[in-house]
């Protein structure tokens, strides 16, 4: 089904903050999950005669579990801070898509239900009972948020609406409105063991094909081992790595950094993903679930470290999520993360990032490389929002600002950053995170890739800049996509091990 | 005795419905890290980063300028107009508050111009006129009006300051006296204990929310602490 016709935004020699257009994006509406898929997750896959009953219970549960909730949607004084923030309100003009406003789509229903003040006046201060039109705002809003915390750096709280985009979508999968996109995603994973559904079998094909691709093109017997007992290092990347290009570029890449180092490594064929949409959908069963497969994996191939391929969102969940889901870190003192603990090299962070442990390799010499083979290249760099607002790399705050960017200049010569206030924390999202990576909203994901179209364009302008390196699959694949309606070339969006597999010295 | 009672019970109010939520907010777990980074890896960080959003309103700073002018003028007028009120409540008046008095006088000046252009952004930015509420606009007409009123008794018709503060001493000991019957200072008088009732139960918690911020208070140290929430540890035990 072909989505609608828009109009491509025109880039402006700056990020413009456009007035209003009510309901400009109402009727971008992603699929919503057929019964096959809401079965299988165990979500109704229409609502009953219960559903608003289910809705409030749902919202009651998690104000009940997460004080994030809570506290945020007490807080806002609606100073309007964050109108301006939000790559999808930039490119789409729809109020709704105002970060104060998305959240207030839920906080006018937390005022109505569970406030004094909501209960007693609830014109005065915004309170509306639920309805069917205000959940199918719901639907809409929520699916409109990449849920990349740029509004977050902004709030005078701190208040981050991706917290509330993901309970949203928790109350809508529990009343029988969940997303295709998201749902076949989990489903996928939670059966096979990653996002594209790709068996064992096929996955050792691939990778096969990889290893001879690269022994043609470089004379170099450079392997790609996947379920060995006993190595050193597990790899866990986004399958997009496998099969998607740029994607496969960078595996490549990585496969070439192990070799050179003599680093023992294997992938699995039990966690092959490193993405992890259960963040996306707000369920802490979900990701937990599905970070699992990774816990597993390592246990059963006995590894001493796990390293994580570029991706964005999984990045923040390995580095951020999987000590508390998974106990894969350091500090517990409970049998279950014990078992793991003691398994793991206490002389490296666990996880560890694959650009920290490029990056290292190349500082202590271990591995060497000729930026000069990169010297048809002017390089800048896209901080994903997931590495840039909720992670970290390295041992000081910001590593993951100049971690990738050291690493980057080290195998490049030509290298410009984007205007500072589209990059480090203020990173503009691609316009296809969290979820909505789907052409059925081909349209929010264009208008949401504006802010950082325009910042592209004046590096381009100023500096022939021809490649923009980037470290997410999602971001990859949302690039390729999307640049080229702005008339850039889907070949200038690659991922750093890229330009690492490039300038690598192999013996 | 209509104010004395008046007081007591706005004062029950605001102090019971504040250590609710605190409670409340204190209580609810944060089953996740998820510090906005770049965030302090350590606790110490973490107070410096606190005390930068409670005395800078750094995120503000970072986010608009004229929001951020108009915001702390009127947190730290009325901080100081407040401060200066303590002579009311404290016999002998404590030194240091007596010093503050000439500045605490003007302070509401800042106070209320802050407070005007918050209101003024309200009607000329479309953006934040989108996302008004009603109580949006009667707070800040509230705290403008209770300014005024004080400002009106500072600087143009006097009230008798004597009487009051044998109000509201005697308030304090239990020893109810009769409240000056100045009609400005009953109006004053009465809008404040209205906020006092209205602070726990409306936009007012953003002054405890932020410290309950889980992306402000939280370090960033996930690789090396295991953080697990109570109802989250019992999944652990099913593995």
């Amino acid at each position: 089904m072909a989505a609608a016709e828009f109009d491509i935004p025109e880039i402006k020699d700056e990020i413009e903050i456009p007035k209003l257009r009510e309901g400009a994006t109402a009727h971008a509406k992603s699929f919503i999950a057929p019964q096959a898929v809401q079965d299988a997750m165990g979500y109704p896959h229409e609502l009953g005669e219960d559903w608003k009953e289910r809705a409030i219970d749902k919202m009651g549960d998690l104000l009940g579990k997460y004080r994030s909730l809570k506290v945020f949607l007490d807080a806002c004084v609606h100073c309007g801070a964050c109108t301006d923030k939000c790559h999808y309100y930039l490119g789409t003009s729809d109020p709704k898509n105002m970060p104060v406003a998305r959240q207030d789509l839920m906080r006018q229903v937390y005022r109505r239900y569970f406030t004094t003040a909501g209960k007693l006046f609830p014109k005065l201060v915004g309170a509306k009972d639920l309805t069917k039109d205000i959940l199918d705002d719901w639907y809409n809003y929520y699916h409109q948020c990449s849920e990349c915390r740029r509004c977050s750096v902004f709030c005078p709280y701190g208040i981050d609406t991706a917290e509330i985009t993901m309970a949203g979508r928790e109350i809508l999968n529990h009343v029988g409105m969940g997303q295709k996109y998201s749902n076949e995603i989990l489903n996928k994973v939670h059966r096979i063991g990653n996002n594209l559904g790709l068996p064992g079998p096929a996955l050792e094909d691939t990778l096969e094909g990889l290893e001879e691709d690269i022994e043609a093109d470089t004379g170099v017997a450079v392997k790609m081992p996947i379920d060995v007992k006993g190595a050193e290092v597990l790899l866990v990347t986004p399958s997009a790595d496998f099969f998607s290009e740029p994607h496969v570029e960078s595996l490549i890449g990585y496969a070439k950094v192990f070799h050179a180092a003599g680093i023992n490594w294997t992938l699995s064929s039990h966690a092959s993903e490193a993405g992890n949409f259960g963040l996306f959908n707000g369920n802490y069963e979900n990701m937990r679930k599905v970070a699992l497969r990774i816990r597993d994996a390592a246990l059963e191939l006995g590894v001493k470290r796990i390293v994580v391929g570029e991706c964005g969102h999984a990045w923040r969940v390995a580095y951020s999520f999987w000590n508390t889901l998974t106990g894969i870190g350091y500090g517990g003192n409970d049998p279950f993360s014990i078992e793991l603990q003691k398994q793991l090299d206490p002389t490296y962070p666990q996880p560890q990032h694959i650009c920290e442990l490029t990056n290292d390799l190349i500082k202590s010499g271990r591995i060497k490389v000729d930026p000069s083979l990169n010297d048809d290249l002017i390089v800048t760099y896209h901080d994903s929002c997931n590495v840039a607002r909720a992670s970290r790399m390295g041992t000081e705050p910001g590593g993951q600002f100049t971690i990738p960017r050291e690493l980057i200049q080290s195998v490049v010569n030509n290298f410009h950053n984007m205007a500072d206030d589209t990059i480090y924390e203020s990173t503009f999202c691609c316009g296809g995170g969290g979820g909505l990576l789907t052409d059925d909203l081909m349209e929010v994901r264009v208008k949401g890739a504006l802010p950082r179209a325009t910042a592209l364009n004046n590096v381009v302008k100023e500096h022939q800049v021809n490649f923009m390196a980037t470290i997410c699959a999602i971001c990859k694949a949302q690039f390729t996509k999307v640049l080229p309606k702005y008339g850039f070339d889907m070949s200038m969006v690659g991922g750093v091990h890229q330009l690492v597999s490039k300038a690598i010295k192999l013996d | 005795m209509i104010y004395a009672g008046m007081f007591y019970i706005a004062t029950l109010l605001l102090v019971v419905g504040l250590a609710y939520k605190i409670f409340d907010y204190s209580r609810t777990p944060a089953p996740l890290k998820i510090p906005t980074t770049p965030a302090p890896t350590t606790q110490t960080g973490v107070v410096y980063r606190m005390a930068k959003e409670v005395v800078l309103f750094e995120s503000l700073f970072k986010s608009n300028k004229w929001i951020w002018v108009f915001g702390w003028l009127f947190h730290f007028g009325l901080l100081l107009v407040l401060l200066r009120h303590l002579r009311y409540f404290t016999e002998p008046v404590w030194f240091w508050v007596g010093i503050i008095q000439p500045f605490g006088k003007y302070a509401s000046i800042m106070m209320v111009v802050g407070l005007l252009g918050l209101l003024a952004r309200r009607y000329l930015v479309d953006r934040v006129r989108y996302i008004s509420t009603p109580s949006d606009i009667l707070m800040l007409v509230l705290l403008i009006a209770i300014g005024v009123t004080g400002m009106l008794m500072t600087f143009v018709v006097h009230t008798d300051i004597v009487a009051l503060k044998a109000f509201f001493m005697g308030l304090m000991y239990l020893d109810v006296q009769p409240v000056p019957q100045d009609p400005i200072l009953l109006i004053h008088l009465a809008l404040v204990a209205l906020l006092m009732v209205i602070f726990p139960i409306s936009k007012l918690l953003h002054a405890p929310g932020l410290f309950f911020s889980p992306t402000r208070n939280q370090a960033d140290n996930p690789r090396e602490h295991r953080h697990v929430a109570a109802w989250a540890a019992r999944l652990d035990q099913k593995n």
